[in-house]
């Protein structure tokens, strides 16, 4: 698979104090390891297994998913605006990779 | 996930089947052998995620369609009645299968930085199941709220 498709949602600007939706996917099999091929051969299991959103640094929120979660997962999720700054979101894949996408935010 | 005694049909050999009018010969032929978590699975999955923590019903709101045509992608939202604040906030909510291959579907973990304990996205379903969502607290109380969905075509590769 090459480099996964990622599209985020992330406001560029909110109050202070407001909590604010993030939304998410990215382009990925989810192959689930129940699958077989056309010889009837397992597909081996290959997923995102773990979401991570750092804001300015600190985790805020993570999230841990299974071969029940579908393919090209989508997320929105929120976060509570404190400051300006960065959000970092990170998928990690079972092969290892982790996948990232960063958006700026004003916070006023 | 380590259980062998899965079906022998492919989900495409199922498409392909249910193209050609075959699907419901498939079905029968398939469903006998197929190896979904139960709802005990799910009470096994739940013990080891909370440990002996009583359960209440209330505070999560689970959303779901009531049915499901395509088992492939269901979407879902949770939601948890919450303040988010550093002294009372919601730790982490398990999605859990009754129905599923495996009965762990995914677990969100908050922060009072979360601001809200609410999130939205999709998940497989191999037959027609309840799903649970399971809230653990930074008190910790533990609630869940529960919710069946019909599936017409299943969506686990089975």
């Amino acid at each position: 698979m090459a480099s996964p498709s990622i599209r985020i949602k992330v406001p560029e600007k909110a109050a202070k104090g407001e909590v604010f939706e993030i939304k998410t996917t990215i382009g990925h099999d989810m192959e689930s390891g129940q699958r077989k091929d056309k010889e009837g051969k397992p597909i081996p299991r290959r997923i995102v297994n773990k979401f991570v959103c750092k804001y300015n640094g600190k985790e805020v929120f993570s999230s841990d998913w299974y071969p029940s979660i579908s393919a090209n997962p989508y997320l929105s999720f929120h976060v509570k605006a404190t400051e300006s700054g960065t959000i970092e979101l990170a998928w990690h894949d079972d092969n290892g990779e982790v996948y990232t996408k960063t958006a700026n935010i004003t916070v006023g | 996930m380590s259980k062998n005694d899965r079906p022998a049909l492919s989900r495409r050999q199922l498409l392909v089947a249910a193209g050609s009018g075959m699907l419901m010969a498939a079905g029968v032929a398939a469903a006998p052998r197929a190896a979904h978590a139960g709802p005990a699975e799910a009470d096994e999955a739940v013990k080891k995620l909370i440990g002996g923590a009583s359960i209440k019903e209330g505070r999560v709101n689970l959303k779901l369609p009531q049915i499901a045509e395509n088992g492939n992608t269901v979407p879902f939202t949770v939601s948890v009645d919450s303040p988010m604040t550093e002294s009372d906030y919601v730790k982490s909510v398990y999605i859990i299968s009754e129905g599923n291959p495996f009965p762990h579907v995914a677990t969100f973990n908050f922060t009072p930085a979360s601001g809200k304990a609410e999130v939205s996205m999709r998940m497989r379903m191999a037959k027609t199941q309840y799903v649970r969502a399971v809230a653990t607290m930074s008190d910790g109380s533990v609630y869940q709220a529960k919710q069946e969905v019909k599936v017409t075509i299943g969506g686990c590769g089975g």
